[in-house]
């Protein structure tokens, strides 16, 4: 079933046309990853999902983006869009405060203030982000003393706890090791029976090992979408082609 | 290779233990100077600290402190209570609400640095022309509190204005994209993260109200009294003229009959500041737990 359901969306920032003629569907229990040479308007994409483009002043829209076919930009409170649509950065950006906080600071924002309700909501959200065994002794502990790889999975945990239908990613593993990235790519393909979940990257083999669509992007146009197989092996368009076997520009 | 290595290294070396005893000896110097003043005041003013200097009521005898110490006490903790508020909302203004690079914000941070460089004793001249003979409060605390926390103000507003722009945009961030609005944002993540520094621009201001002695003199007056009222303590007479403890020692001094009990003034204002320094470290440490 179509989870974000967009079409025709354009977008300005000012002058500059940054999204052109968007139309893209993402599907429940699916991995949809975003390529596309840098500037392409990947991470714009993304972030008209859950309208943090509402933070950047003269940001315009047209088109519509319906979740669950409700208008994002109309029917939905902007806060209560993005409980159902988390989303992860490319830098892992715990707060500075302890583990146990950082997770529940999600959960509080949305009303939660029983104790025993937080203590299972952090327990669960950090074993689904497969976290918990490495943490469980320092919940009490700064989050900022954890690796790279830990805080990035923490910030999923924290998306998670939330409840929501969809994470969004943007570069998740860009600044990991590869032991790291391998975590995430596997905690994803776990996660994805249960969400929505549409992932930027810039690597070729990320996307052909855990994306199920792909949607190929230039200059602020959606070229091709399709099954990532089909896009990988067999692409209709002669610029995606040259763009995944790396011979572009 | 190698034999390049080995022949470059004795310059650098010699560089090196050069820099090294220059540091070390600039290190040593700024010690010895700062030992030697803590030292000389203390061997002046350690005899004379004698249990009348805290008698409660000042008299031309026992020249008690105490009275300038509770002022000091009184004047340090109401100039916060007004400029801290104020301070702060509008840094958080300036840095979270208003848009960053913004004509008028440019304004006020001017206006604010040049507030900041005003010399006391003007700021002191105001504050009696103003509060004392305009509003009539006399030599008060109340005009000596007005006078310091006009003087803070810019202070705590530039440090905290400083600390919230350094809160990288990335806790903003991860805070909306949870659900989080503006207000949750600024009070939860944030300020916490700011407090550090904003404690050291708390820290500055105390550091200048209990050095301050121009300023006050010309609106607090130099009156040795508690500042209580008939009842007595808890109640506080704000238009009572009060000294603190700067200006206490800026008197005895003066006057040049109490010298001595002048240094053992001195040595209780150290302790004082040292006391606050280190419960402001203490704070921020407190703060600062789950931020390292
Ligand atoms: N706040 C902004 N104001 C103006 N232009 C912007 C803004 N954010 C992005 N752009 C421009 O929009 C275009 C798309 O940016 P976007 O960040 O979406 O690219 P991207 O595909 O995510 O690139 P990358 O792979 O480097 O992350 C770029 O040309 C960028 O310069
Ligand atoms: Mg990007």
């Amino acid at each position: 079933m179509n989870v974000f359901d967009i079409q025709e969306l354009n977008l300005w920032y000012g002058k500059f046309q940054a999204l052109k003629d968007v139309s893209l569907t993402a599907a429940d229990a699916e991995i949809t990853a975003l390529i596309g040479p840098s500037g392409c308007g990947k991470s714009t994409l993304l972030k008209t999902l859950n309208r943090m483009n509402d933070l950047t002043p003269d940001c315009r829209i047209t088109g519509s983006v319906r979740l669950r076919g409700q208008d994002v930009y109309a029917d939905l409170p902007v806060n209560e869009l993005r409980r159902r649509v988390g989303m992860v950065f490319q830098k892992p950006n715990p707060f500075p405060m302890s583990v146990y906080d950082n997770i529940a600071f999600g959960p509080r924002t949305h009303g939660v203030k029983s104790r025993l309700a937080l203590d299972e909501t952090v327990e669960k959200s950090l074993r689904s982000a497969a976290i918990w065994d490495e943490v469980k002794d320092r919940l009490r502990k700064s989050a900022l003393g954890l690796s790279g790889g830990q805080q990035q999975r923490l910030c999923i945990a924290r998306a998670l706890a939330v409840t929501p239908e969809v994470l969004l990613l943007d570069e998740p593993t860009s600044a990991l090791d590869p032991i790291s990235t391998g975590k995430i790519e596997e905690l994803l393909l776990t996660l994805k029976k249960n969400y929505c979940i549409i992932i930027v990257t810039h690597n070729m083999q990320q996307a052909t090992r855990i994306s199920d669509k792909t949607a190929f992007f230039l200059l602020g146009e959606m070229v091709e979408y399709d099954n990532t197989e089909k896009i990988f092996s067999l692409p209709r368009d002669k610029r995606t082609e040259d763009y995944v076997t790396g011979r572009f520009g | 290779m190698k034999k390049k290595r080995l022949k470059n290294k004795y310059p650098r070396k010699y560089g090196e233990i050069l820099l090294g005893a220059i540091t070390w000896a600039a290190a040593l110097l700024m010690t010895a100077v700062l030992l030697y003043i803590i030292g000389f005041i203390v061997y002046r003013g350690a005899p004379y600290l004698k249990p009348s200097l805290f008698s409660p009521t000042y008299n031309s005898t026992n020249v008690s402190l105490l009275p300038a110490l509770v002022s000091t006490v009184y004047m340090t903790a109401f100039a916060l209570a007004v400029a801290l508020p104020l301070g702060l909302g509008a840094a958080i203004y300036l840095a979270e609400y208003a848009r960053r690079g913004h004509k008028v914000v440019r304004l006020i941070r001017l206006a604010t640095e040049t507030l900041a460089g005003i010399p006391s004793i003007i700021h002191g001249l105001f504050g009696m022309l103003f509060f004392v003979t305009y509003l009539g409060w006399g030599f008060s605390l109340l005009a000596g509190v007005c006078t310091l926390a006009i003087m803070i103000l810019p202070l705590i507003m530039r440090a905290s204005e400083e600390a919230l722009l350094a809160a990288p945009d990335s806790y903003r961030e991860g805070a909306f994209a949870l659900g989080a609005g503006k207000l949750r944002t600024v009070f939860r993540i944030v300020l916490p993260a700011a407090a550090p520094g904003i404690l050291a621009g708390v820290i500055l201001s105390v550091g200048r109200i209990v050095g301050e002695t121009a300023a006050l003199i010309y609106t607090a007056g130099t009156v040795a009294q508690m500042p209580f009222a008939e009842g007595g303590p808890p109640l506080i007479d704000v238009f009572a003229s009060v000294r603190t403890l700067s200006v206490h020692m800026y008197a005895l001094t003066r006057e040049g009959l109490h010298t001595n009990e002048g240094f053992a003034t001195a040595l209780t204002l150290l302790a004082v500041v040292m006391g606050i320094n280190a419960a402001a470290a203490w704070m921020a440490g407190r703060v600062g737990k789950n931020r390292s």
